[in-house]
């Protein structure tokens, strides 16, 4: 298939006009347009609290009727929450497509890999000895963090001439991941006050965050975004195996450290503001392929609209189903860890 | 990255074993190399006797063992530090049994049983105890030993088609480790903050509050299926070779493995349930073991050995590294053994094989 379009979001819908061969593209972004602007509606609308939903319209338009507490909540709270959930969401998703590319691994994602773990690891010892507290400041010490363990199972995971290439990264990642989230455990532990406060950032909540935390967020989710959208060509390429994209004239290394550049930022940064969340990456580049197909033009702008709909579901979900929340990761590892195991139960052989 | 590329090691005497159908292969060295770990090992762990806030003498520990110092001093040795010494050895020796078993199920040294889920299905339930019944030292064991056999068998389910394939556990096992780990940090939130951070102690694996009361439940686990898991080595090596070998050999295929599984759980899951998930003991000892036997395999009885090493000199830095406060020991073992792991990984990765 020529390549004839620049990858954007925007023309992702006129490249599915070019080519009706696969309507899948077209009915996803259609779909996952509606779908988002329904969520985001039930997302402001819905919390845990018991206000009306006139109240809550009102409390938006700044119709207040003088219930300056519900306004506040609306607005301090809600607002950002469902922001910061598509920002989130659209970082994860994208960093779980682009790294099962770099991989070749449909298994590959951003919370099994350990990635996310290196930057919960590096915000706890930050909490610990540097008194590092804030997402404004977190956000720093996650993206070291992700990029040290990215770097470090990148090169482990895929070293070797072995069969198991896939199994063997996923592997590495845990191993590095129980590492690192063992030895941020112990640090937390010295300190009641740091444990107290790692503890419920470490579960994976969107739970009070405010303006400040998307505000934090938003430029280093933008440049992974940005990088990520240059990369589904050269990704395309590299699919066919190193020794091919080469002599297609792609540049591997360069494609390899960007990608991880990409990921790095768009983990890095999700984590830092929500903690550490598993399996979003693995649901949505899985769910994106069987509608879309495998090229990545495809893939990564359909990820980048996709997961923000499954995470802020996700995260509704969690308010709604029991009284005192459940926190936004723990509702996608229940959805993403069975389908894990499902996509190992289908293949005889397992993860090869 | 084990491939068994000898099975039977030239230098073995043949052991018929007191009931019918049971014989034991003995290779010298593997015998030889087990015997001087478990020497090793007792020797620190006497030693360990001597050192604690009270410096006692190695004269006075055996008088005091033997009962003839005086009360205080034999209190020291016989109550607090013996219990702790004694846990030390023997969960160390499930452990590393544990890891051999699991590792020669999997064929793989992530094959362990704190990689696929178990650890982290003990604390699920040891953290469910403490939320429903408030944290009672028979909860938490209850809770730990139900959830690591519960999940244990999980994974086992899951992975189960057409038989059970190595790479399929281990990927089921991390799957529903991460999905345990997920709801662990949940209910983690849900409890106050004392009891958040005494789970989370436990949880990082400790023996700072051992006693008689723990080691007992430990030494007559060990007594029962270290003994069952020897009787399986012969088939556990067969097994390795593959399943239609070991078919044609006539080793009932499933049902050795349903019967290895339960023992290494049971001997994990004991361990958890008195002092918390201690990870990578299970992982680390039957490959140090392997390499030191030169055996090119995972064997039990060295891998035991070599656990008990590690766990008594874990605990022992544990104990004195940051003393007078105690790190746990699970924390010890997680950054020894992990760096082990990553290594292993990386040289694994440069020799080109997977």
């Amino acid at each position: 298939m020529p390549p004839t379009a620049s990858p954007a979001v925007a023309q992702d819908a006129d490249l599915a006009r070019e080519r009706p061969s696969r309507p899948g593209a077209r009915a996803v972004v259609l779909g996952c347009s509606l779908l988002l602007i329904a969520l985001v509606a039930a997302s402001l609308l819905v919390g845990s609290g018991s206000i009306g939903i006139a109240e809550t319209i009102d409390a938006l338009l700044g119709r207040g009727s003088g219930d300056t507490t519900t306004e506040l909540l609306i607005r301090e709270y809600r607002v950002p929450r469902t922001v910061l959930a598509l920002l989130v969401g659209a970082a994860l998703g994208l960093a779980g497509a682009v790294m099962q590319a770099l991989t070749r691994n449909p298994l590959a994602d951003p919370g099994l890999l350990g990635v996310n773990a290196g930057a919960y690891a590096a915000v706890a010892f930050g909490a610990a000895f540097l008194g590092v507290n804030g997402t404004d400041r977190q956000v720093w010490l996650a993206l070291a963090g992700a990029a040290a363990t990215a770097v470090l199972v990148y090169t482990v995971g895929t070293g070797g001439r072995g069969s198991h290439g896939a199994a063997k990264l996923v592997l590495t990642g845990v191993a590095v991941g129980a590492v690192l989230s063992g030895l941020a455990f112990a640090v937390t532990l010295i300190d009641p006050e740091t444990f107290d406060r790692v503890r419920f950032w470490q579960v994976g909540s969107l739970q009070g965050r405010q303006w400040d935390t998307v505000l934090a967020i938003l430029p280093f989710v933008g440049a992974g975004t940005l990088l990520a959208l240059a990369l589904p060509r050269s990704l395309n390429s590299l699919a066919l195996g190193d020794d091919a994209a080469a002599s297609l004239g792609t540049r591997v290394v360069t494609t390899r450290l960007t990608g991880l550049l990409a990921v790095t930022l768009l983990c890095g940064a999700a984590t830092a503001a929500a903690g550490p969340i598993s399996f979003l990456g693995l649901l949505v580049a899985h769910g994106v392929r069987a509608v879309v197909g495998p090229d990545l033009r495809r893939i990564l702008p359909a990820s980048l609209l996709a997961a923000p709909v499954l995470f802020l579901a996700a995260d509704i979900l969690g308010r709604v189903l029991v009284p005192a929340e459940l926190p936004v990761g723990v509702v996608t590892a229940f959805l993403g860890a069975p389908l894990l195991i499902a996509l190992t139960r289908r293949r005889p052989g397992g993860a090869r | 990255m084990n491939t068994t590329e000898r099975i039977w090691p030239a230098r073995t005497r043949l052991l018929r074993l007191p009931w019918p159908d049971a014989w034991a292969r003995v290779d010298l060295r593997v015998a030889a190399v087990s015997a001087l770990l478990a020497l090793v090992a007792l020797a620190v762990c006497l030693w360990s006797l001597t050192i604690g806030e009270l410096a006692i003498a190695p004269s006075e520990v055996l008088a005091a063992l033997a009962g003839d110092a005086d009360e205080g001093v034999t209190r020291v040795v016989r109550e607090w530090r013996l219990p702790r010494a004694l846990i030390g050895l023997l969960g160390g020796a499930a452990l590393g049994a544990s890891g051999a078993i699991f590792q020669s199920l999997t064929r793989n040294p992530l094959g362990s049983p704190d990689i696929i889920g178990f650890n982290a299905g003990a604390y699920t339930g040891t953290l469910l105890a403490a939320l429903l019944i408030g944290g009672s030292e028979l909860g938490t064991t209850a809770g730990a030993l139900l959830g690591g056999i519960g999940t244990g068998l999980l994974v086992y389910v899951l992975a189960f088609r057409h038989g059970v394939q190595g790479y399929r556990l281990i990927v089921v096992g991390v799957g529903v480790s991460a999905l345990l780990t997920s709801l662990n940090s949940y209910l983690l939130v849900n409890l106050r903050r004392e009891d958040a951070i005494a789970a989370a102690t436990w949880g990082a694996g400790s023996f700072n509050d051992v006693g008689w009361s723990e080691v007992w439940p430990v030494l007559i686990a060990a007594a029962l299926l270290l003994p069952a898991g020897l009787v399986l080595t012969g088939r556990m090596r067969l097994l390795e070779l593959g399943d239609d070998a070991a078919r044609a050999l006539g080793v009932p295929v499933e049902r050795t493995r349903l019967a290895m599984l339960l023992v290494g759980i049971g001997l994990t899951a004991v361990v958890t349930a008195v002092a918390g998930p201690i990870a990578f003991v299970a992982l680390v000892a039957p490959q140090l073991a392997m390499r030191l036997t030169r055996a090119g395999g995972v064997r039990l009885l060295p891998a035991a050995a070599m656990g008990a090493l590690l766990l008594t000199c874990g605990d022992l830095i544990a104990r004195t590294v940051i003393a007078p406060s105690q790190l746990p020991v699970g924390v010890v073992t997680v950054c020894l053994g992990g760096a082990y792991l990553v290594w292993l990984l990386w040289s694994s990765s440069r020799r080109g094989t997977a």
